[in-house]
């Protein structure tokens, strides 16, 4: 009976909710409105956990073994990571219709790292990664209707249909790379302006364990540590570099001691607790000037690179289960959340409901938006430039190009 | 006496190539002897502008290999480091494709920044950055990313130094969208078009040249003053004439000019123009010239298949001014070789003055 009531209750308080959450960035309001709701004495405000110790590089102490989650961040958490996972899902589904074309890289088993990550870091810090970059496109503030709609091509898409699923821009987030290890001299960059104007911010750069080989990493590493920029580098092993696993793409897999004379961190990349207690101290050593930081974040890939790999020919299902049912990112949360009354089985179900209906309305969208208009093609060649004429496939064919 | 003394002593100091180029320059009375013109090298030309913009704007700063305490490898930067102190001015390690990256990723990020290349051959390891990375963000994130960089550094040939350190990459550069590529060859060129650059919201190489580093041109009191621009994607007709138009860009505008006045010897009229801007290329002004006279000749350093010419004649031909052709335009470029090391093999490599005024004659059938 009680329980039939707090369900109602939580219907009830959560309804305005369900509206704020179709809006970028109305996450925190909608924990917002379930704080207001937490008193009540079934759940517990918040909780403290054991987190997996992180192997060390060059470093005396590491981040702390404990973390508290409070229910206001563990619901937040968990609706950011479950928006990605079905985001990503609705991705696939779209790509199989030939809505989504080209190149589709899902980050579904990850969401860990992205929504870990964002809960360290502000605003007004800076991010950059390659081309697995939905879930980042996400977190760091674009609607997920803005990204399906990129991702179907469509004038209401996040670059207006122009960039596709590797080039999603926010503020602050310098996308979706296309050029596997391109990004991060270029976040090393980043970090050069965030120490150059002097505000305390840092700049995250994500790469994966395949890029992890590129030389222009090591240009970077030593630019970086040289100059002591504010820089987080962040592997994501999520052991395959495409078809290849890491076994047989590095003479050294411990990719948190890559960076040589950086001091490192391998971190459990399915734990959200743990990214962010690791990024948090990451985030300290960066800010207090000591020069940059290399992570090494330990995650898994459901799906194969792209849609155009079903990611069994160099894995076995059985693999991929496993994974599945003992290292899922959001059940770990889920369990800890129930077990610890955090959260219950309903609540959790509720937002479960939401969130799909928020993706089903996301995908409504990004499959009845018009395609950008013929006139789009020419522009964004320049910045600040008064209009010109843009060559089509042939001299008769002209755009008119605005930046 | 002393007047003549000083002549002499700058004749001799600038070299018998160099003087002449003066000469040449005070001759054609484009720029006339205006009151307080001065003669300024190509070399100080950059370096004022790099130092005027530095000041100008806190966000403007340069990076790249030996330019801070070794005050640039081809001394651009002289006297930089001293002033403005390793926040502005920043030695990198010899890693082109990291340095670039940042460079571009500060740009991302609001700076302005200015990445040298020791050279652009060594731009050919850092391509990808600036095309990929610089050229085509603002066009991918549907204007939300914009790259204010310039890239800059010695161009195509030089003197003896081989074939990997010779190549031209006007063409390569000016192939792709989302870039400007700008290619000075006075020092007005150099000092407008560096300023216009770093001012410029937009990725733009700069294509210099070493062998223009030390030759002094007059520059007016307008192109001294701290505001002086030149405008990118406009064109310069640095002679005027009736017969035969000659388009350049960089140190060939140079052989254009010497060319065109061993040829009035003869009543050709030559109209030399200096491209100054390889993308956004100024066709209309190479139209107008050719409706006038008729002739069209190419000149440049970089190898002919697929380069700066091939595109001029390619556009003359879809344009107003073909019907105006009386003869094919003609094209000289580098040899279609890498670049040979022995000196007579070298200067038969480039367009030389004997070369444009051969071409002239058989354009013009005399």
């Amino acid at each position: 009976m009680r329980k039939m009531l707090l369900a109602a209750l939580s219907r009830v308080l959560q309804g305005p909710a369900a509206a704020a959450a179709a809006r970028p960035g109305a996450v925190s309001e909608v924990s917002r409105v379930v704080v207001a709701s937490r008193n009540y004495a079934d759940f517990a405000s918040e909780a403290t956990f054991d987190i997996k110790k992180c192997d060390l590089h060059r470093l005396e102490e590491g981040p702390p073994v404990t973390a508290v989650l409070t229910r206001e961040e563990g619901l937040h958490y968990y609706r950011t990571m479950q928006t990605i996972r079905r985001m990503e899902l609705k991705s696939d589904q779209l790509y199989k219709q030939k809505i989504i074309r080209g190149f589709c890289h899902l980050y579904d088993g990850q969401e860990a790292c992205c929504v870990g990550l964002e809960a360290a870091i502000n605003p007004t810090d800076h991010l950059i990664t390659a081309y697995r970059a939905h879930g980042y496109a996400y977190t760091r503030g674009t609607a997920v209707r803005e990204i399906l709609a990129e991702l179907t091509g469509r004038k209401g898409g996040c670059a207006k249909g122009k960039g596709g699923s590797m080039h999603m821009y926010a503020h602050n987030f310098y996308g979706g790379n296309g050029i596997v290890g391109a990004q991060v001299p270029l976040g090393a960059g980043i970090a050069l302006a965030c120490k150059y104007f002097g505000k305390d911010e840092i700049c995250l750069t994500l790469y994966g364990d395949g890029a992890a080989n590129q030389g222009q990493i090591f240009e970077t590493y030593n630019m970086a540590a040289l100059w002591k920029l504010p820089c987080i580098f962040i592997c994501e092993n999520n052991r395959y570099g495409m078809g290849t696993s890491v076994e047989r793409a590095a003479a050294s897999t411990d990719y948190y001691k890559r960076g040589d004379y950086i001091p490192g961190i391998r971190v459990d990349g399915m734990d959200i607790l743990c990214v962010r207690e690791a990024t948090k101290f990451a985030a300290e050593h960066c800010r207090s000037g000591k020069g940059p930081m290399l992570m090494e974040l330990q995650t898994y890939r459901y799906h194969g690179h792209s849609m155009s790999d079903p990611g069994i020919s160099y894995r076995t299902r059985e693999e991929i289960q496993e994974v599945r049912s003992k290292s899922d990112p959001i059940t770990l949360l889920k369990d800890r959340m129930v077990n610890n009354s955090l959260s219950s089985v309903e609540e959790l179900k509720e937002i479960d409901v939401e969130v799909r209906k928020e993706i089903e309305e996301a995908a409504q969208f990004a499959t009845t938006d018009p395609e950008p208009p013929l006139e789009e093609l020419g522009n964004h060649i320049y910045k600040n430039e008064p209009p010109f004429e843009v060559r089509g496939p042939s001299q008769w064919i002209k755009y008119k190009s605005v930046g | 006496m002393a007047a003549a003394a000083g002549a002499l002593r700058r004749l001799v100091r600038c070299g018998p190539q160099q003087g002449l180029g003066r000469r040449l320059q005070l001759r054609s009375g484009i720029h006339g002897s205006a009151p307080a013109a001065v003669q300024v090298t190509v070399r100080d030309a950059l370096n004022q502008a790099l130092d005027e913009e530095l000041e100008r704007d806190e966000r403007v700063f340069l990076l790249g290999e030996e330019v801070a305490q070794y005050d640039g490898a081809y001394k651009i930067s002289r006297g930089l480091w001293k002033k403005y102190g390793d926040k502005r001015i920043i030695d990198t390690p010899i890693s082109e494709m990291g340095f670039t990256g940042i460079a571009v990723g500060a740009a991302m990020a609001g700076l302005r920044p200015i990445c040298e290349f020791m050279t652009f051959n060594f731009s050919m390891q850092a391509i990808d950055q600036v095309i990929n990375s610089a050229g085509k963000t603002l066009y991918m994130s549907a204007g939300m990313v914009p790259v204010p960089v310039v890239f800059r550094g010695p161009n195509g040939a030089s003197a003896g130094v081989g074939a990997q350190h010779s190549q031209c990459f006007a063409a390569w550069y000016g192939h792709c969208p989302g870039l400007k590529v700008v290619s000075p060859w006075s020092s007005e060129d150099a000092k407008g078009l560096l300023k216009a650059s770093v001012r410029d919201d937009n990725p733009v190489v700069m294509l210099e040249n070493e062998l223009m580093y030390g030759v002094p041109f007059e520059m007016s009191e307008e192109v001294q003053s701290k505001d002086f621009l030149v405008p990118i994607g406009k064109a310069k007709i640095e002679r005027q004439g009736t017969h035969v138009t000659l388009v350049s860009h960089s140190r060939s505008v140079g052989h254009c000019l010497e060319a065109a006045a061993v040829l009035v010897k003869e009543g050709v009229e030559c109209e030399v123009i200096n491209l100054r801007t390889i993308r956004p290329m100024d066709v209309e002004s190479i139209e107008a010239s050719v409706v006038k006279t008729n002739h069209l000749i190419t000149v440049e350093g970089g190898w002919p298949q697929f380069g700066v010419g091939a595109e001029i004649c390619a556009r003359i031909m879809e344009g107003p001014a073909f019907n105006y052709l009386d003869a094919p335009a003609v094209r000289l470029t580098g040899a279609d070789v890498p670049m040979p090391y022995a000196k007579i093999l070298e200067e038969n490599c480039l367009p030389q003055v004997k070369d444009i005024i051969f071409a002239v004659k058989k354009v013009l059938n005399i």
